[in-house]
């Protein structure tokens, strides 16, 4: 482990249902501060577990969880990270400026700072004119701009992003992706990303973690070194493709496929048997 | 002005149809001559209204006052027992079935019981069975209400290292609104019905169900439809008035705003 890492995982290991199910074995990794580390695998390898597990969520089976130095636990009573789930999840009753606005409610801000803040936010993720709005009034786009607006209001130090826009159309997406790499190098923050696309993980990140099929184990880490800052001609980039390629192969290795593997061992065995 | 015509195109159609049931009831009454004791013309109860406007409101207004009392007691106690239900997920589950399986008795069919053990000439009698009616849907939804809040909801202010009170107050109360809301209005129908029913059974002099059943028994038929039509006027404004109260607390809720901006 690191002395600086933002995030330590060392050994870490979740079971489910009296340990019938290993979600997650032994992963150790460690989150260097200013990183953007996106952890992609097959849906079931445990990639958002292991980031519930990073936020203090989920506790771990087995294994050692720091962040900035302190236990999850304490990281997490010290609010030390912000959240975006797949779903916006915010909350209707309440318009986007106080959605916005709830992480410094509950520090117990006052309310011009809070104002002033909100407003900010609002300005960074280009949703001025609908302050007022209720959350039911906006596209998916939207929402979940306001949640990535409300996940930096108090500026945490490390932002968890559990497939922030899995649920977006690739237009959209593509342009959160543009913007989330703005916002990233203008807060300086730390990202842990989960994501299943493999050109939005190569697209975002300075490291990606592949994982295995169940159990989740890291299946290799691949540096991204695509410059920065990027923009949307990185996409058409050889390199871009490359390193897309070479996340997919990963990806195989580790089993991506599980219809390809099993089946594709019984016609080996058919093939050979010369009966 | 398209505002305006938006409104008469609501509320035109409900109108017409009124008038013209009105209009069917009374040519019918007055046509085939019907009996009055089987059913009075509407304007004959009309001019009954009217006339002992001082009588039936006196009357009106007593049941509608048990309905009320036993409303929110049973409300209040349905709403607090949730809460409490919500809290201990052991607890729930030890008395769901039963509060649902309330719902599908015919809990009215106490109120002969209630009559004996409050008193059948108080208020008190009827006010307990309005608060037994209303008590059950009220803590069926609002233990639904705070119950049914994504996880995700949770986890975020987890996230933020929310208390359970925090998370209770900021999350899973406004969340259980809409629900809250729904079993406040179907206990003003039932807490109509148990203050009324309740005085069929027996009740104070002057009390509405005391005064219809009089009224029955003595060939009054005017005036005891009279005093059915004031029962259901002040059912309706009850309603309406926490419909309203909803609709002012409820601002932001897409089934009260109409559609989305964009």
């Amino acid at each position: 482990m690191s002395a600086d890492a933002v995030v330590s995982l060392q050994g870490v290991t979740k079971t489910f249902g009296d340990g019938a199910v290993t979600a997650l074995e032994s992963i150790d990794l460690d989150v260097r501060p200013g990183e953007f580390v996106s952890l992609i695998g097959p849906s079931g390898c445990g990639k958002s577990t292991l980031l519930r597990i990073i936020g203090d969520l989920v506790p771990p089976t087995v294994g050692e969880v720091t962040v900035n130095g302190k236990s999850a636990r304490q990281a997490r009573l010290d609010r030390e990270y912000g959240i975006v789930f797949q779903d916006a999840v915010l909350y209707d009753w309440r318009t986007v400026a106080k959605n916005i606005g709830l992480p410094l409610e509950l520090l117990d801000w006052d309310r011009a700072k809070r104002a002033r803040r909100v407003e900010e936010l609002i300005e960074l993720v280009e949703l001025q004119g609908f302050a007022e709005h209720h959350p039911w009034q906006l596209s998916g786009g939207m929402q979940q701009r306001v949640s990535i607006a409300r996940a930096l209001s108090f500026s945490p130090a490390l932002l968890l992003m559990d497939e922030p826009f899995g649920a977006l159309d690739e237009m959209t997406r593509e342009r959160l992706n543009g913007e989330l790499l703005r916002i990233w190098e203008a807060s300086g923050s730390t990202v842990v990303f989960v994501t299943h696309s493999i050109a939005e993980a190569v697209f975002l990140s300075t490291r990606v973690v592949v994982m295995s099929r169940r159990p989740g184990r890291i299946a290799a880490v691949v540096d991204v070194d695509l410059p920065q800052p990027r923009t949307a001609d990185t996409r058409e980039e050889p390199r871009f493709f490359e390193l897309v390629t070479e996340v997919r192969d990963r990806l195989r290795e580790g089993g991506l496929d599980e219809d390809r593997t099993a089946p594709g061992e019984g016609e080996l065995v058919l093939g050979e048997g010369p009966v | 002005m398209s505002r305006a015509r938006s409104l008469a195109r609501e509320w035109v159609p409900a109108l017409v149809v009124f008038v013209a049931g009105i209009v069917f009831w009374e040519s019918l009454v007055r046509v085939l001559d019907v009996q009055n004791f089987l059913l009075p013309a509407p304007s004959a109860i009309a001019d009954t209204l009217w006339a002992d406007r001082g009588e039936l409101w006196d009357a009106a207004f007593f049941t509608f006052r048990e309905a009320v009392g036993g409303y929110v007691i049973g409300c209040s106690l349905g709403f607090l027992a949730a809460v409490v239900l919500a809290r201990w997920r052991l607890l729930e589950a030890a008395v769901m079935p039963y509060a649902i399986a309330a719902g599908a008795v015919p809990i009215i069919a106490f109120a002969p019981i209630t009559n004996n053990w409050f008193g059948v000439t108080g208020m008190t009698s009827k006010m307990v069975i309005a608060a037994i009616l209303c008590f059950f849907p009220m803590l069926v939804n609002t233990t639904r209400g705070l119950r049914s809040v994504p996880p995700s909801a949770i986890e975020l202010m987890r996230s933020y290292a929310a208390s359970e009170r925090t998370i209770f107050r900021r999350v899973r109360l406004p969340n259980a609104l809409p629900y809250v809301f729904s079993g406040l209005k179907v206990g003003t129908v039932l807490a109509m019905i148990g203050a009324i029913v309740g005085d069929y059974f027996g009740g104070a002099p002057g009390a509405l169900g005391v005064e219809i059943r009089r009224w029955v028994g003595i060939f009054a038929f005017d005036q005891a439809w009279a005093g059915i039509v004031l029962a259901s006027l002040l059912g309706i404004v009850f309603y309406g008035t926490v419909a309203a109260v909803e609709r002012l607390t409820m601002g932001w809720h897409p089934s009260v705003r109409g559609a989305r901006a964009e």
